[in-house]
């Protein structure tokens, strides 16, 4: 497959990857960092969580990937409020060193769905105090340019709820919230397979973030190696001009010259 | 005094800084610290003294989406 390096900007930063992997879910550090390697991706999310106080320190998983390769993204998973979306944002801040963050306000633990309240609430004060906001929302064209409107350097609708590996459940809002954005376009969570990221890319997303799909693979290495072929494909099939869908069949191989023991055919 | 910490009440000797407590729980990791629900930068943990009542969150990095 021809690569094409064709970079792309996220507030202060460049990236020519347009995979964003999680680092959740992962049976060991190790396996991790082979599916961040054959992921190719340059950014890499994370979470924010309390020191385990009482236990036995385990190895922290800032070992185990390289901050001169992977830019880290913190995210605020897990909050269910936007003052604890804040908080968490800060924190993620003050821990690494970096200006942007993942915002995610969840309505509840079942659906994992954002909370569009809390979600623009709390993009609102974050843009204000200086934070790149890549902001987790759901596939609501509506939705999509008030974020965007707020200031959010990125818009992440879901392709389906977190974790589902469902795919572009929507493509027609995908495709709506694609044609009046002005600022890129991640598609974030629920992909399941490498076909799932191609449809999103085909769609003419900028990227796509995904954890689970990768992660809970049985062979997380081999898919994270999917899954960036299958980021390539999509970028490169949408901009290539597919053929409009037709309803009957058009021959490849030419009909003049075929042999045939029909007279007059 | 009792301080609550990471949602548990605990109890600590006084005077004591952040820094003092981090070396206390023997953390070691990277960490960041909030004392009711403002950041405590970096640079000001040693002389952060905490006070009785406080609400402390010690947070560091984790695997996640």
């Amino acid at each position: 497959m021809i690569a094409e390096q064709n970079t792309f900007k996220l507030g202060p930063y460049e990236f020519s990857s347009r995979l964003f992997v999680g680092t959740g879910k992962y049976e060991t550090f190790e396996l991790m960092q082979q599916a961040l390697e054959a992921s190719g991706a340059e950014v890499v999310t994370v979470a924010v969580r309390r020191e385990r106080l009482y236990d036995d320190q385990e190895r922290n998983i800032l070992d185990f990937i390289d901050r001169d390769r992977y830019t880290l993204l913190p995210n605020t998973a897990g909050c269910f409020n936007a003052e604890d979306a804040i908080r968490c944002a800060r924190l993620g801040r003050e821990l690494l060193e970096v200006e942007w963050v993942k915002l995610e306000v969840l309505a509840d633990k079942q659906t994992l769905l954002p909370d569009p309240k809390g979600t623009l609430e709390a993009t609102e004060t974050l843009v204000k105090e200086g934070f790149t906001v890549l902001v987790y929302t759901n596939d609501d064209p509506v939705m999509a340019k008030h974020l965007e409107e707020a200031g959010a350097t990125s818009v992440m609708p879901a392709a389906a709820p977190i974790g589902s590996g469902q795919g572009v459940l929507n493509p027609n809002n995908i495709r709506i919230i694609l044609e009046r954005a002005n600022v890129p376009i991640i598609v974030d969570a629920g992909v399941g397979t490498a076909s799932d990221v191609t449809v999103a890319m085909e769609l003419g997303a900028e990227g796509v973030l995904l954890n689970t799909g990768i992660a809970c693979a049985q062979d997380p290495v081999r898919m994270a190696t999917a899954m960036k072929h299958a980021i390539e494909a999509g970028y490169l099939a949408y901009r290539s001009g597919r053929i409009p869908k037709k309803l009957y069949a058009t021959a490849s191989s030419p009909w003049e010259g075929t042999i045939t023991s029909h007279a007059g055919s | 005094m009792i301080i609550n910490l990471n949602g548990q009440s605990k109890e600590l000797t006084e005077p004591i800084t952040v820094t003092e407590l981090i070396e206390q729980l023997n953390l070691k990791g990277p960490l960041a610290v909030e004392i009711n629900k403002m950041i405590c930068p970096k640079a000001s943990h040693h002389e952060t003294q905490i006070k009785p009542g406080d609400t402390l969150e010690i947070v560091t990095i984790v695997g996640g989406g």
